[in-house]
């Protein structure tokens, strides 16, 4: 799947985290919402510290910036939720993602791709899918599959050693 | 439903057929002289073969021929239903089931099967004085043998029509079998006042030309002979009758139309060839048609599963909608939408429960499954075994039924191979040589419980040690309760048998058992005496769907607690305070009972409210208290599953929506209550070694 989107290049929903522009695979998103309450989930982590209510069913909320090291303000009027249907080994997993800002749907051209630099990046570049050119603009195009197994396995150990440890 | 593969309807209905045909076959090895059981078995074989074939399942539907050929001795009564033809029987059964997955199943083996099946029905039975299992075919029996022809009379059972039996299909597969005079005895018919259109109120008297064997005109009555009045005779005792037949045919027609009042003369002189019209004309809608007007026996519909999950979702819905509703209710304070509100709270909690109740399924359809299992068990191993089953009507969700299949099997499997011994060491201890096996359901509160017990030896403590020291899941000699080291079986790969059989004692099983049913939200535990035998007991939710919860609030933060877990609710009392670890306890009527701090366990921000409450919940019977800081209330719970990412999260079982729209986490209790196990042991280990 992957592969083929590499090769043609990407329709993408570019957001920004902190002070960056992401983009996110724009057929893969369901909707964007304004703020909603969130629910925290004690012992969860902060990458998905929490659920969100999304048309009555339960959501788990995911932050990127927790995964790329980055402060986490809190909401403004810009802040938006990207409700997004990510493939997880075969199963569609539904998840929210925090955006500071959502910016608008656009074309990434295949030529404009480059594959994540090993060295000279702030983030963590098993997270990084590669990153495109936009105008004179990088966009950073996170593995969302990878970093959702990554965080999601690290929670969910967090939370068992937290468990056994009282 | 038009989009219904049909080869997928057979399957189904196959599938219900065969457990019938089993079930029969199993009852018959105790009944061997039931009649009943065989013509069950026969019918359930004559309609696979019928819808096989008519669903293009050739494979399936030759096999069974052969296979009803030989089992139709045992319905003659010529061969006894004895336990060898019975494992024939299954074995044949097993391979229908085979060719129904795979019609290219290897030919050699079907042949294997009905070889044997019908040496065992040929084996002893000439010399048996064999049970007549049915007064038709014994009549028939008696006059075997071609003749010129047959006369058969018969007259169906008044409510025929309603149940589907269609009088024409019946002549018409008599008159395939050859030139036929059909005259029907309307003397039976009421006048117009009295006459109820749904009913059969003819008889018919065939007179059959051709020399078939008899068991060709039986054969046209099989389905509904069990109710039916039928006398088929050889033609050539009758032959003085045929004479007469015109002129009781015109006045049967003649008073058939009469009864009517409505008939044209036309009808009326029908010549005796056609007089089988006359009632045709005369039937109302069709038995098809009519049989949807008034059906009271076995009113049941098959409904595709998810169609029962969708409702069950669309209704979750509207509970979260209805309680928004309640919500907003109560802040506007009108008293007209105070009353809707009510009305609609109402209203939805029963439709809840109605649709809640479609999705329950007597857990009998599964124990039945288990009594083949029990079956081939005991004849493999050589064992004896009573299987008595207690409690079938218990209602359980189909989910959960679903999932407790393999659960079952596995501990039915580990009863009958670890722990009821075999006839001679059975003997020696001085136990009847038959073992008993016993699957009972029961409803406990908001739970139902099923036990898998034995009078088998009981589990072996010291193996059970050994096993587990060799394993390294317990020190060597290292103290533990008896509890505590029965619970070990549930260890992965934990495995006593000092042999691994076919069966079970590969260490896989009895941690799948455990994991599945902590899955279901349930929990297994496990009684032992030894000698004696031991009992596995599952307790399970009832539903997985929708439960009622008890609102908490601690912090900001709002969380479901399932009601029926809550024992009771009281105040804090003050002087008590928890160490800073969240634990300690509370005297209860005398009962010391941890508690929890629920702020410290989820890490809660802000100052605590100066009036703690504690919830006392409890599973089975052990209690733990949750302290939060406020009680909100019952509501009506629709669980959410939590997704993958936090499916490493043992406190919460669920989530759920609130009226206002916010998310709420439901609370684990069994795993809370472990917890709180754990702390109450830790104290009274710290006791025991302060005593010492």
């Amino acid at each position: 799947m992957s592969d083929i989107q590499e090769t043609k290049g990407m329709h993408a929903l570019t957001i920004r985290l902190q002070d960056e522009m992401f983009a996110l695979e724009a057929t893969h998103v369901r909707e964007i919402l304004d703020p909603v309450p969130i629910t925290r989930v004690p012992n969860a982590g902060d990458f998905v510290g929490g659920l969100i209510n999304v048309r009555g069913s339960v959501v788990p909320l995911a932050d990127l910036r927790v995964s790329f090291g980055m402060d986490r303000p809190p909401p403004d009027a810009d802040t938006r939720i990207v409700v997004m249907e990510i493939d997880l080994d075969g199963e569609p997993l539904v998840a929210g993602i925090l955006a500071d800002k959502v910016y608008d749907v656009t074309d990434i051209t295949a030529a404009s791709i480059e594959d994540a630099p090993r060295v000279g990046m702030r983030w963590p570049a098993e997270f990084v899918r590669g990153i495109g050119r936009r105008d004179d603009d990088f966009v950073i195009i996170p593995d969302m599959n990878r970093i959702i197994r990554a965080e999601g396995d690290r929670s969910s150990s967090l939370a068992a050693n937290e468990r056994t440890d009282r | 439903m038009s989009d219904l593969d049909p080869a997928e309807v057979f399957r189904q209905e196959a599938a219900d057929l065969i457990e019938t045909l089993e079930q029969a076959l199993l009852d018959l090895e105790k009944r061997p002289d039931d009649g009943e059981l065989v013509g069950l078995a026969f019918r359930a074989l004559h309609t696979l073969k019928g819808s096989g074939a008519m669903f293009g399942f050739t494979a399936v539907s030759e096999f069974i021929h052969e296979f009803e050929t030989a089992f139709d001795r045992v319905r003659k009564g010529e061969a006894a239903a004895d336990r060898r033809l019975i494992a024939a029987a299954l074995e044949a059964r097993d391979h229908v089931a085979r060719l129904i997955d795979d019609p290219d199943v290897d030919p050699a083996r079907g042949q294997a099967i009905l070889a044997a099946l019908k040496v065992a029905v040929s084996g002893e039975a000439p010399a048996l004085g064999a049970p007549q299992p049915e007064p038709a075919a014994a009549v028939m029996a008696a006059a075997a043998g071609p003749s010129a022809g047959w006369r058969v009379r018969f007259r169906l059972p008044a409510d025929a029509l309603t149940l589907g039996t269609n009088p024409l299909l019946l002549l018409d597969e008599l008159r395939a079998l050859g030139p036929c005079d059909v005259l029907a005895e309307a003397a039976e018919v009421p006048t117009l006042d009295r006459l109820e259109p749904q009913q059969c109120y003819l008889a018919w008297d065939v007179t059959l030309r051709a020399a078939v064997p008899q068991e060709a005109v039986d054969d046209v009555f099989l389905f509904v002979r069990d109710d039916m009045d039928l006398l088929i005779e050889p033609l050539a005792a009758h032959g003085a009758q045929q004479p007469e037949q015109p002129d009781a045919a015109t006045a049967a027609a003649a008073a058939l139309a009469a009864a009517a009042g409505l008939l044209d003369e036309a009808v009326a002189v029908t010549p005796p060839a056609k007089a089988d019209a006359v009632p045709a004309g005369h039937l109302p809608a069709g038995p098809a048609r009519s049989s949807a007007v008034k059906v009271e026996r076995n009113a049941t519909l098959r409904v595709p599963a998810e169609r029962l999950d969708e409702l069950m979702d669309r209704v979750g819905e509207l509970v979260i909608a209805q309680a928004r509703l309640s919500q907003l209710a109560e802040t506007i304070h009108d008293p007209a939408l105070v009353n809707v509100a009510e009305e609609i709270e109402r209203l939805t909690s029963s439709l809840r429960d109605t649709t809640m109740g479609t999705r329950m399924v007597p857990i009998g359809s599964l124990f039945g499954r288990f009594r083949r299992l029990v079956h081939d068990l005991s004849e493999e191993l050589g064992k004896s075994i009573n299987f008595v089953t207690e409690g079938e009507d218990t209602e359980l969700d189909k989910t959960v039924i679903e999932q407790l299949a393999d659960p079952l099997v596995h501990l039915i499997r580990n009863s009958i191979d670890h722990g009821i011994e075999n006839p001679e060491r059975r003997a020696e201890t001085g136990k009847s040589a038959t073992g008993t096996l016993r699957l009972s359901a029961s409803h406990r509160g908001a739970e139902v419980a099923i036990t898998v017990s034995d009078d088998g030896a009981g589990l072996n403590g010291e193996r059970i040690r050994r096993r587990a020291e060799e394993a390294g899941l317990l020190l060597p000699g290292q103290a533990i309760s008896e509890g505590e080291l029965n619970r070990m079986i549930f260890q992965p790969g934990f495995s006593t048998a000092a042999q691994v059989t076919s069966l079970s004692g590969r260490g896989v099983g009895m941690d799948v058992v455990k994991r599945t049913i902590d899955g279901l939200r349930g929990s297994i535990d496990v009684d032992t005496r030894p000698g004696k035998g031991s009992t596995m007991t599952l307790r399970l939710p009832l539903t997985l769907a929708i439960i009622d919860g008890l609102l908490v609030r601690v912090g900001q933060d709002r969380y479901t607690i399932p009601l029926a877990a809550v024992e009771e609710c009281l105040e804090l009392p003050t002087g008590v305070d928890g160490d800073a670890r969240g634990r300690s306890f509370l005297n209860l009527r005398g009962d010391l009972v941890p508690f929890l701090k629920l702020r410290q366990v989820f890490n809660t921000e802000g100052r605590p409210d100066p009036f703690q409450k504690v919830v006392v919940v409890a599973s089975d019977t052990t209690r733990v208290g949750l302290v939060v800081d406020q009680i909100i209330g019952n509501n009506q719970t629709v669980i959410k599953q939590l997704s993958r990412l936090h499916s490493g999260l043992k406190t919460f079982s669920g989530a759920t929506i609130l009226g206002d729209g916010t998310v709420a986490l439901i609370l684990d209790v069994m795993n809370l209550v472990a917890f709180g196990q754990k702390l109450e042991e830790r104290r009274r280990a710290e006791t025991l070694g302060r005593a010492a």
